[in-house]
């Protein structure tokens, strides 16, 4: 085959030479997150965050989050060059307070978020997800 | 009961002492004082292997975080004095590093599953209703398993008739091999962690879990597949399937066969010793879990809690047995044995043997065909190196004119002795998979980094749930430094081009040879031609087996 850095980096044990460190938190994050809860105090706990460790495709990583009584789930990547993912709101008539998205991520990094709950007080859940370029496994 | 009383009754210290003594027999392997009311049958990662090996253990395995020091990171002497064994023994030769050549010749082959036959029969004349269940990785690392595409081991292992089993290497037979054989087996197919990738819902195609109705106790077995088969194996080949570790979801399955009234509840995992030791901790209400995909043989279990984990090796050299007292719905007893697949002394099953040699058949000329000799020891599990992948990577940059070459840290493939001929089944064994194209190409100082940087990460992050269980890839025509303490990205240091002795250059590109690449469309000849290749050139084969790697913070 032709030996151009583009089979080159197809050919290697995978992804993009970007995702060999774990990025660093955007200013945005901090920015869209003081947006949200007007600079109030955030509680540990309270909001689950389900997603992957290890992510299968960077391109589509399955994220859920859900909090009881929740009025609005704030979802971040902090460490995207555009962080911001989506923000649900849940009305009364609201079933449950969750949802299910599936997300882009440049590299590893800490997917957050960060709820709005019943009694207007705010919660937050972090977990770092890896993005790999895989190829090892024995 | 207590967890310490539980804890005393391995079964280990009894064959420990009488392999001291090398007085040897099927019966001392096979005996066992037969305890409680449910006997579980373990095999796990045998890698295809039908026929007797030999399979040398590693002389590093490097744990990190909490891992340092403990077991199944203890190797050679270390492993020994943990355990009481004594140097020279049988035990010794089963399950640790050093003098392997001279044990080896000394004790002979291991495994062969009509061996493993014999000891499965041996256990079932005392227990007639044991569960036998495999830990996956058995359609996987032969000629025959590749030109059969798996069928050979599907037929030997059905005749030993398991009741459940869990999956990694099977999918790289693709999505449609893997759903045509499942569809057919006579047993159940597990994996709590295995979903429809597009809506990310269990998939139909395999159970969580299923219960057994067992000397009267209701048991649940839960299969736990391995967690990241789509990122260190080809997403492509099975592009319908999502896993992950899910351990919220192993809880409530836990949960819901403990309410549905499941009196033991044991897991059939492939996650990998540490990973299985950290859910250990985080899952509660598992009372036996099965472990695979490390390939570490432990003599006795490791206990976390009221769970406790079993380590049963690979490549056909190890069956467990654990025997299990289940009364007023909860497990009060645990007895164990890791029987080691002694080939000269374990009589093989005839019906096996023949079923076996019948499945073999087809393919005896080319399986036999001498390539060359071996004057030195060839074997692969280390963190680092091993001969077999110097042998590799050599090939690979003699026959594919590279200048770097880069083989994958599996921990599959049996060893040869000095002295040994090289046949084409032996380096079939060592390279055999679906995706096994040699490329060649190039790539930039800096993206060799890159590469050494993940792949370090994915063996040494100090959280086991971020690592993939493999070792680290072997690099040929390349030295570098690792410090193990580092985070990713400064890991790896001082990468030199061995033919020159120049340091890396970031930038510039070098010719880099490999194979196993993930990714789809790879091209060139199958690796097992061109390490054939090489051997033909030869005639005979010398590997020093000094690494180019300078490992330190282990």
């Amino acid at each position: 085959m032709e030996l151009t850095r583009r089979n080159a980096l197809a050919m290697g044990l995978g992804a993009a030479a970007m995702t060999v460190l774990p990025f660093r938190v955007h200013a945005a994050t901090d920015d869209a997150i003081a947006a949200f809860t007007g600079g109030a105090v955030i509680a540990e706990g309270g909001v689950t965050l389900d997603a992957p460790e290890i992510a299968e495709n960077g391109n589509t990583v399955p994220v859920s989050v859900s909090a009881e009584g929740a009025s609005a789930i704030l979802v971040l990547a902090a460490g995207n060059p555009t962080p911001g993912v989506a923000e649900f709101h849940f009305g009364e008539l609201a079933g449950s307070s969750s949802a299910s998205t599936r997300i882009r991520l440049a590299g590893t990094q800490d997917v957050v978020a960060i709820a709005k709950l019943a009694d207007g007080s705010f919660a937050r859940a972090s977990k770092t997800v890896k993005v790999t370029i895989g190829g090892c496994g024995g | 009961m207590a967890a310490a009383a539980l804890y005393g009754s391995s079964g280990f210290g009894n064959w420990a002492r009488l392999a001291a003594q090398q007085r040897l027999t099927q019966d001392d392997l096979l005996g066992f004082d037969t305890y409680g009311n449910v006997s579980l049958i373990h095999v796990t990662d045998i890698h295809a292997q039908l026929k007797p090996i030999y399979f040398r253990e590693p002389s590093i395995n490097i744990g990190v975080g909490g891992n340092k020091g403990e077991v199944p990171h203890l190797t050679g002497a270390d492993f020994r004095a943990r355990y009481g064994i004594a140097d020279g023994s049988p035990s010794h030769y089963a399950l640790s590093s050093g003098d392997f050549a001279a044990l080896a010749a000394e004790y002979g082959r291991v495994g062969g599953l009509d061996r493993v036959a014999t000891v499965i029969n041996h256990i079932r004349a005392d227990r007639p209703d044991a569960l036998l269940l495999d830990g996956g990785d058995t359609w996987h690392g032969s000629m025959t398993c590749y030109k059969t595409a798996g069928q050979d081991m599907v037929n030997v292992m059905n005749a030993l008739k398991p009741d459940a089993m869990t999956f990694h290497w099977e999918f790289t037979l693709g999505s449609d091999r893997v759903a045509e054989i499942v569809e057919s087996l006579p047993f159940a197919a597990l994996g709590q962690n295995i979903f429809d990738a597009e809506w990310d819902e269990p998939a139909e195609l395999f159970k969580p879990y299923k219960f057994f109705e067992r000397g009267g106790v209701k048991v649940a077995v839960i299969g736990q597949a391995f967690p990241y088969m789509p990122i260190a194996n080809p997403r492509w080949m099975f592009p319908e399937y999502s896993f992950g570790i899910r351990d919220e979801n192993m809880q409530a399955m836990v949960d819901e066969v403990r309410d549905a009234g499941a009196e033991l509840v044991v897991v059939l995992s492939h996650n990998g010793f540490d990973v299985d030791k950290k859910m250990a901790g985080i899952v509660t209400g598992i009372d036996v879990i099965l472990s695979g995909h490390t390939h570490d043989a432990l003599p006795e279990p490791v206990q976390v809690g009221q769970t406790f984990i079993i380590a049963s090796g690979s490549n056909g050299k190890f069956v467990s047995r654990v025997d299990l007292d289940v009364r007023e719905g909860k497990m009060q007893g645990i007895r164990h044995k890791l029987i080691p697949i002694f080939s000269d002394v374990i009589a093989p099953d005839a019906t096996i043997t023949q079923l076996i040699d019948a499945e073999r058949a087809p393919y005896a000329a080319e399986l036999s065909e001498v390539l060359g000799q071996t004057d030195s020891l060839l074997y692969r599990r280390g963190n680092f190196n091993g001969t077999w992948d110097d042998l590799i990577c050599d090939a690979l940059m003699s026959e594919r004119e590279a200048q770097i070459a880069m083989s994958p840290g599996v921990r599959w493939g049996p060893s040869l002795l000095p002295g040994d001929s090289i046949t084409r089944e032996d380096v079939w064994n060592v390279t055999s998979m679906s995706y096994g194209e040699a490329y060649r190409t190039e790539m930039t100082g800096e993206f060799i980094k890159v590469i050494l940087e993940d792949v370090a990460d994915n063996i040494f992050n100090p959280d086991p749930y971020y690592q993939q269980g493999g070792d680290m890839v072997r690099i040929g025509g390349m030295g570098f430094a690792i410090d193990i303490n580092k985070p990713q990205g400064e890991r790896i240091s001082k990468m030199t081009l061995l033919s020159t002795g120049e340091e890396i250059d970031a930038a510039k590109s070098y010719v880099v040879a490999g194979w196993a690449s993930v990714n789809e469309g790879t091209e060139g000849p199958m690796i097992w031609d061109v390490v054939e290749s090489h051997i033909r050139k030869l005639g005979t084969v010398t590997i020093s087996g000094d690494s180019n790697v300078t490992v330190t913070g282990a």
